[in-house]
């Protein structure tokens, strides 16, 4: 399927979801859907890196995070411009603030990126686990920065109050679920892309033998560079809007371990070689946690998280997309 | 600047300093063998990530059991060592069948022991809550004045028996049969060849040994300060610091780069306050990585 | 005489306190086919890596058609012209054969052409043509696993020819073969060979590299202790004790 068709295809989708929700649904599956769809970004962000280099990253909750504060950050700087800055600046501001929010996604999308970009480049040069290893503690270490950082609430959190209407959309979270779906689209089409261009062809060369693409020319760490800055902005960008969507934000919800551990368990479940795999994992697992929150404990449905990465690692590795390929193979093969 | 302020906060970080030791000699052991294994087969690069999580289980053990029947939290632990050795011997047994033996790529290995992690967490969470836990001891809360210095106990009592410990480790190390076929196995990986030598069984090994550290060094850290279930996910940082820092595998490079992040942290919290310690030691992972990636005593 | 293509000047390397390369010289003019043996251990492999930029060696220097390579990444080296296969065979394991032989031509034969790569069609012609070469035509859609040992020593050699380079270092692509099939992967060799490419085969099984070599290195302890016409060198006293033993 040429690339063109396939936009075309996934807009029809998330126009038609985001219509069957407005026809059918109340607030709450706007704001649950908005959950599952976050998760798909996070997912297939984590995968570029994870499923297509091989290269582990423990800190997708660090890359949200970088995005959600930095919407803090630009909301309370907007909130404050009067105190901030001599009246004739504040002026020009006011102009400029408050920033919408597909802006901040881009600007969190950034941010991500850079860091992604600088992590990379001290740890990537390395074996594959001390990559691993780094971005494990550039979670817990961005959220010591940010707890000390008492402009944007420190350990309190800070509040985000985003209007209760938006023209054409009408409730607020409606508008957010529009620019998540458009978000979805665009990393699911990214990941398509990569994976069907020579970049993806280098990418599978670094997951299967690191030297022996070297060898074949392939120029390694150039494209572990692109892979962490791309797979890091795109968790940037889902995490940019989500102080709009929550309201508060204080660093143990925004650096939530949940984070990381789902955009690990979704491709791991769903299968890490395509972009189908992500999707499928977060899908399932999404509305799993959607529905086993409501009904059990926020605590117990993470543990069943926990428990099916394991059981997948060690039974399926291929995941479901691996399952199903499998079940395919075998009923072509008899006769 | 205030001398004695200065002297007790570097005194109180060499303590800490010993404890990391502790903590991280389990790592070390195992980040050992697997260097030179991997050297050898150019196989899995892993280094057990949930570490962290074993260490708290034994804090909790020992909690359970201090509360319960009053007995020390060390002895607890070392009454534990046995069967701290056979959960790693287990765990290992597991990731070797599903993932060294089938050649699976180091992601699905790593995904394994950061699922064990974060459910151990969890499940920690379920029985025992978010609520602070911590044990009786009598030398718990008092300290010892040495020529006007303060040696709290509380740090003191492990940062000693830490000491012990890694003597132990380094001397079965160097003198028994096993512990030099492991130290051969990651320094001379063709000798493992020639020598035809089972290296999952070396690894095995290793890793029993490493986990069983864990019991020690949970007890310590449930002496040195209450614990929480997330309190392993705070020490990861911390303790690859100190890995990486001390060259992956070696044991008097783990030594001296524990003392030193112990002294870093304990200026860092004297002076800039105690919220700012953790990222200490990320400051430390990435600048060696930076600038000296094999370590302080590395080559 | 010509630069040689190939210049190895007092290379060194340690691991820890173990000297794998201690000064070895050695150069390789264009077009020539030259055997580099010894006892295991004796650092063939290290040398293959340093000039390959696998490892980095600490002292001495390896130029290349003109130019020094010492601190350049792998795969730069591969875009002058360098080329290796690996002692072990390491396919691709998601791919399949052709995919295999796909990387190269696109990550340093494209690379090196600039603006005018090679199109779809004549990447597949390139693809077809080298797989014939090594008679892998029939396996071009399998996956490595598929192929036997001898198919993937083969494979092995003929992405490292994908890169079209200058300089082929097969390292021990024969270990383990039947005599028919060692037989086979020498007359490849040397074919490629006429092609104008120049080879340095590094290998155990004398009958081949006595086949093969037109001259022939011996590197001992990570040194260099004998370089001469073959048959001149198995009879050096020197290399004769180090084999046998004495």
């Amino acid at each position: 399927m040429r690339t063109p068709l396939f936009i075309l295809l996934e807009v029809v989708f998330g126009a038609a979801l985001y219509l069957l929700f407005r026809k059918y649904g109340n607030d709450y599956v706007f704001f649950a859907g908005y959950t599952v769809l976050q998760y798909v970004v996070l997912a297939t962000a984590w995968n570029i890196l994870g499923g297509y280099c091989g290269y582990v990253n423990f800190g997708s909750a660090g890359f949200f995070a970088i995005g959600a504060y930095s919407s803090v950050f630009l909301y309370t700087v907007g909130q404050s411009l009067d105190d901030l800055f001599s009246e004739h600046t504040a002026g020009l501001l006011h102009h400029i603030f408050p920033i919408p929010v597909p802006i901040l996604i881009v600007i969190g999308g950034v941010m991500a990126g850079l860091v992604g970009l600088g992590t990379g480049y001290l740890t990537l040069r390395l074996r594959g686990v001390f990559f691993a290893i780094a971005t494990l503690a550039l979670a817990v270490v961005l959220e010591t920065l940010v707890v000390n950082w008492q402009f944007v609430g420190g350990s309190r959190g800070a509040y985000v109050i985003p209007p209760a209407k938006v023209p054409v959309f009408g409730p607020y979270i409606q508008y957010l679920f529009v620019l998540m779906i458009i978000l979805t689209i665009i990393a699911l089409t990214i990941a398509r892309l990569i994976e069907r261009s020579r970049l993806g062809m280098g990418f599978a060369t670094i997951r299967d033998d690191e030297m022996a693409a070297e060898a074949c020319g392939v120029p390694t760490l150039r494209l572990k560079l692109i892979a962490t800055v791309v797979s890091g902005a795109l968790m940037g960008m889902a995490g940019a809007p989500f102080p709009f969507y929550i309201g508060y934000v204080d660093p143990g919800s925004a650096f939530n371990l949940s984070y990381a551990v789902n955009s690990i368990a979704m491709p791991m479940i769903g299968g890490t070689t395509s972009w189908v795999g992500p999707l499928i994992g977060a899908i399932l697992l999404g509305t799993l946690q959607q529905v086993a929150t409501v009904t059990i404990s926020s605590v117990a449905n993470l543990l069943i998280v926990g428990l099916l990465l394991i059981g997948f690692v060690i039974v399926a590795p291929k995941g479901i997309v691996g399952l199903w390929e499998d079940w395919i193979n075998k009923w072509r093969a008899k006769p | 600047m205030d001398v004695n302020l200065l002297i007790n906060a570097i005194i109180a970080g060499l303590l800490l300093g010993g404890f990391y030791a502790a903590v991280t000699a389990g790592i070390s052991i195992y980040a050992a063998v697997t260097a030179g294994i991997s050297i050898a087969f150019g196989m899995l690069d892993i280094v057990n990530i949930a570490h962290p999580a074993f260490i708290i289980i034994g804090s909790y053990i020992a909690y359970i059991v201090n509360t319960k029947l009053g007995i020390d939290p060390i002895v607890v632990s070392i009454v534990a060592l046995p069967a701290f050795y056979a959960l790693g011997a287990l765990v290992y047994q597991v990731y070797y069948l599903s993932f060294e033996k089938r050649g699976q790529e180091s992601l699905r290995g790593l995904a394994f022991f950061f699922g064990l992690l974060f459910v151990t967490e969890v499940c920690l969470l379920l029985v025992f809550g978010v609520d602070y836990r911590s044990v009786d001891a009598p030398y718990i809360g008092s300290s010892l004045i040495l020529a006007g210095f303060e040696f709290p106990y509380r740090l003191l009592v492990p940062f000693l028996v830490s000491m012990a410990m890694f003597l132990g480790l380094q001397l079965f190390l160097s003198r028994s049969f096993i512990g030099r076929a492991v130290m051969a196995v990651s320094q001379d990986p063709l000798a493992l060849r020639l020598m035809a030598i089972d290296p999952t069984r070396i690894k095995r090994i290793a890793f029993g040994i490493s986990i069983a550290t864990a019991s020690l060094a949970g007890a310590f850290l449930i002496i040195i300060q209450p614990v929480i279930p997330s309190v392993g996910r705070d020490y990861i940082g911390r303790i690859f610091a100190i890995c990486v820092l001390g060259g992956l595998g070696s044991l008097p490079g783990t030594l001296i780069a524990a003392l030193l992040l112990g002294v870093i942290e304990s200026l860092t919290s004297t002076y800039y306050g105690p919220s700012w310690a953790p990222a200490v030691s990320f400051g430390i992972l990435l600048l060696t990585l930076a600038v000296r990636p094999s370590g302080l005593l590395g080559r | 005489m010509n630069a040689p293509l190939l210049q190895v000047d007092q290379l060194s390397k340690r691991f820890g306190g173990f000297v794998a390369l201690d000064t070895v010289d050695l150069a390789v003019a264009e077009g020539e086919r030259v055997g580099l043996i010894g006892p295991n251990g004796s650092g063939k492999s290290t040398l293959v890596n340093c000039i390959c930029g696998t490892l980095h060696n600490e002292a001495g220097s390896v130029t290349f058609a003109g130019e020094k390579l010492d601190g350049m990444i792998a795969h730069e080296r591969t875009h002058r012209g360098l080329a290796r296969s690996f002692q072990l065979p390491r396919p691709f394991m998601s791919m399949s054969v052709a995919e295999n032989i796909r990387v190269p031509l696109v990550y340093t034969v494209n690379a090196r052409h600039g603006a005018q790569h090679l199109s779809h069609a004549e990447l597949d012609d390139r693809c077809h043509e080298l797989l014939a070469l090594v008679a892998l035509e029939g396996k071009a859609r399998n996956s490595p696993r598929d192929l036997t040992q001898v198919e993937m020593r083969k494979l092995e050699l003929a992405r490292a020819m994908a890169a079209d380079p200058k300089l082929l270092i097969a390292d021990e692509a024969m270990a383990g073969l039947s005599h028919s099939e060692v037989e086979d992967i020498v007359a490849l060799l040397i074919r490629l060979n006429e092609r104008g490419i120049t080879i340095i085969m590094i290998e155990h099984i004398m009958r081949a590299v006595m086949k093969f070599s037109q001259r022939l290195a011996v590197l001992v302890s990570g040194r260099k202790i004998a370089d001469g016409k073959p048959d001149d060198v198995i009879k050096d006293d020197e290399v004769v004790g180090a084999y046998l033993g004495t």
